[in-house]
């Protein structure tokens, strides 16, 4: 079953302004925070056991920790770039709840320090950024942004930050070179944002729902946060789940719920007639599973890691029988090194060989040998950039390959899909 | 001749003090010189680079990496089609082709009238309502045939 916690009232159309979301207990976590020391704060996230929701799963109150104690101004940044494919979960919550994500803020922005907050937000969601702009507006003139918030002394200015079309932007060095007025490229990590970030001062980043959890953490306590999810994977996550489902939507469960019960209960199921292929868990740069894989998984960053995959940012794509996983390879691969910023070699060269070969093979050209040439160029992208752009293009190249040889050998062989009966240009024109 | 409307230079210069850098306002003030024009040319970047006195290769580099930058003249409806994962599933491509066909025009080009343009773009954050496309930043969900050719039709009584 669902368990709501950070999506509660997100059917209420009045929890999206500031009143509706007073009546509903919205802001009352700031006079607690207020409360608290900072540090104290930062004990309690680290206890509750709070990973980032962004893709990596990192500890959020040791990331915090990492700031250096040296009086130097920092910045948080709320990653609201969400580009991994089959991701929409940040846009929901900003949609349903922008005031929620403030709070996160504030309360956030005073755990670590800091009183100058972004929401760095993908250009192309222009209509919330309007709308976190009404929000911060509203927050502002009801005290809970700017100096001396409520009678505590502690100052807070939160603003938004428009992008423009870069899946790279989601990468926190990159956010951080876009915010700054370059192109948004990343850079070599140590140093890393939280030493040295936006305009090289200590930057705290962190995803949406991330920050939002927070207040959670402060408004029910460390134990009644661990009451959900496993021993190393706390409390609930909002998952996207999209593709070949009854019901797709955004689902809150906790962490370590079975995808299959997500995919049957929640979901709906299937649709008719049809029979479950294969699963992509964490966004399309999760390594895929199988059918039988994905039946047995639960959804937390342990189970995920010991079949192979990862949580990343909780995408779950759903891929029935009738689909063609070859075609499905080339559609993704196609986006990676769109998305390539270029700075490696290994990343920029990579992603267009490994599309090139999935294109090849689509149109009916690929030959026995391609299949091997595609896992052993994404072998040779991994673990050798910058940032984990090549590996999260290599990933899913490797598993596809691996779990569905059966249907790359039969393209190769015949020249169209073993599922489609045709070629991808037979298909689409 | 390149003439951004007053409120949108004035705009460019509070977005200059807006953040702790003015480089920071290259983004905005591109998106504020796109949407008057639909796209930014190179007279454009020239009047930025004065306007903000910021070197014309920074404000370039700025404008060629991110895709939302048209840099070429784009209709007044850029129609932009999601063809990741979900969509794809969900016949995001074979829309694609269904839109090009009933305007005339190719992906990534301008129908000869210059009212619309169609571009086949990454995930949209959308892919519970696949598929999905957005005319300038407006989304459409759930998209078929019959709700394309609404689209359009009251597109094109727009003038
Ligand atoms: C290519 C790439 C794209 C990413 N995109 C996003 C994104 O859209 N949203 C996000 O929150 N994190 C994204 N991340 C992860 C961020 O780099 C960073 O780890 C995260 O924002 C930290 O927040 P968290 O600890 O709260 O998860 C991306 C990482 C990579 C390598
Ligand atoms: S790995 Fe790819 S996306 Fe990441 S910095 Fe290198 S070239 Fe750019
Ligand atoms: S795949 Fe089209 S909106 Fe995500």
């Amino acid at each position: 079953m669902e368990a709501k916690i950070i999506s509660e009232h997100y059917t209420k159309d009045e929890f999206i302004g500031i009143d509706g979301y007073k009546k509903h207990g919205g802001y009352e976590q700031i006079a607690n925070a207020f409360k608290m020391q900072p540090k104290e704060i930062i004990e309690m996230v680290k206890a509750a056991g709070l990973r980032g929701r962004g893709g990596a799963g990192f500890p959020t109150g040791m990331k915090w920790s990492f700031l250096p104690d040296n009086g130097e101004e920092r910045y948080l940044l709320c990653n609201a770039d969400e580009g991994e494919p089959g991701t929409f979960k940040d846009r929901k919550m900003m949609e349903r709840a922008p005031h929620q994500l403030i709070e996160g803020m504030i309360i956030s922005g005073y755990a670590v320090n800091s009183h100058k907050g972004y929401i760095y937000v993908r250009g192309e969601y222009r209509h919330i950024i309007e709308l976190l702009e009404k929000a911060i507006k509203e927050a502002y003139d009801a005290g809970y942004l700017g100096k001396n918030i409520q009678g505590s002394g502690f100052d807070f200015d939160l603003d938004v930050y428009s992008g423009a079309g870069a899946y790279i932007c989601g990468e926190e060095t990159g956010m951080i070179s876009s915010l700054e007025g370059y192109k948004g490229q990343p850079k070599l990590k140590p140093p890393f944002p939280a030493v040295q970030g936006y305009l090289k001062k200590p930057t705290i980043v962190n995803n949406v729902e991330t920050l939002a959890s927070v207040k959670y953490i402060l408004r029910d306590g460390v134990e009644a946060y661990r009451k959900y999810g496993t021993e190393k994977s706390t409390g609930t996550k909002l998952f996207s789940v999209s593709g070949d489902v009854q019901r797709p939507g955004t689902y809150e469960v906790p962490l370590g719920y079975p995808l299959k019960q997500l995919i049957e209960e929640e979901c709906g199921g299937l649709k008719p007639g049809r029979k479950l292929k294969a699963v992509i868990p964490g966004g399309s740069s999760a390594p895929i599973l199988n059918a039988e894989e994905a039946y047995k998984v639960n959804m937390d960053y342990e189970s995920l890691q010991s079949v192979g995959s990862m949580l990343g940012s909780g995408a779950v794509i759903v891929i029935d029988d009738t689909r063609c996983m070859v075609d499905l390879l080339d559609v993704t691969l196609h986006f990676y090194h769109h998305e390539s910023c270029g700075q490696c070699t290994p990343c920029r060269e990579g992603t267009g060989w490994i599309n090139k070969i999935a294109n090849k093979i689509v149109k009916g050209e690929g030959r026995v040998q391609d299949i091997d040439l595609l896992e052993t160029v994404a072998k040779n992208m991994m673990g050798k950039t910058i940032c984990a752009l090549s590996d999260a293009a290599a990933m899913p190249t490797i598993s596809f390959v691996q779990k569905f040889r059966d249907e790359f050998e039969f393209y190769v062989r015949e020249g169209r899909s073993k599922v489609k009966g045709q070629t991808y240009a037979q298909v689409h024109g | 001749m390149f003439q951004l409307a007053n409120e949108r230079v004035e705009k460019i210069k509070s977005e200059m003090k807006r953040y702790e850098t003015k480089q920071s306002a290259i983004i905005p003030a591109l998106y504020q010189v796109q949407e008057q024009y639909g796209w930014v040319s190179k007279e454009a970047i020239d009047f930025l680079s004065e306007l903000m006195e910021i070197p014309v290769a920074e404000i370039r580099e700025v404008f060629t990496f991110y895709t939302m930058f048209n840099q070429k003249p784009t209709g007044k409806f850029h129609l932009q089609v999601c063809t990741n994962i979900s969509c794809s599933m969900a016949g995001g491509r074979e829309l694609t082709d269904y839109i090009c066909k009933k305007l005339n025009v190719k992906a990534g080009e301008t129908s000869a009238d210059g009212k619309f343009s169609v571009s086949k773009v990454e995930c949209l954050g959308s892919c519970d309502t696949a598929p999905v496309m957005q005319n300038n930043f407006e989304y459409h969900e759930n998209l078929n045939e019959a709700k394309i050719d609404q689209i359009i039709e009251s597109l094109q009584k727009l003038n």
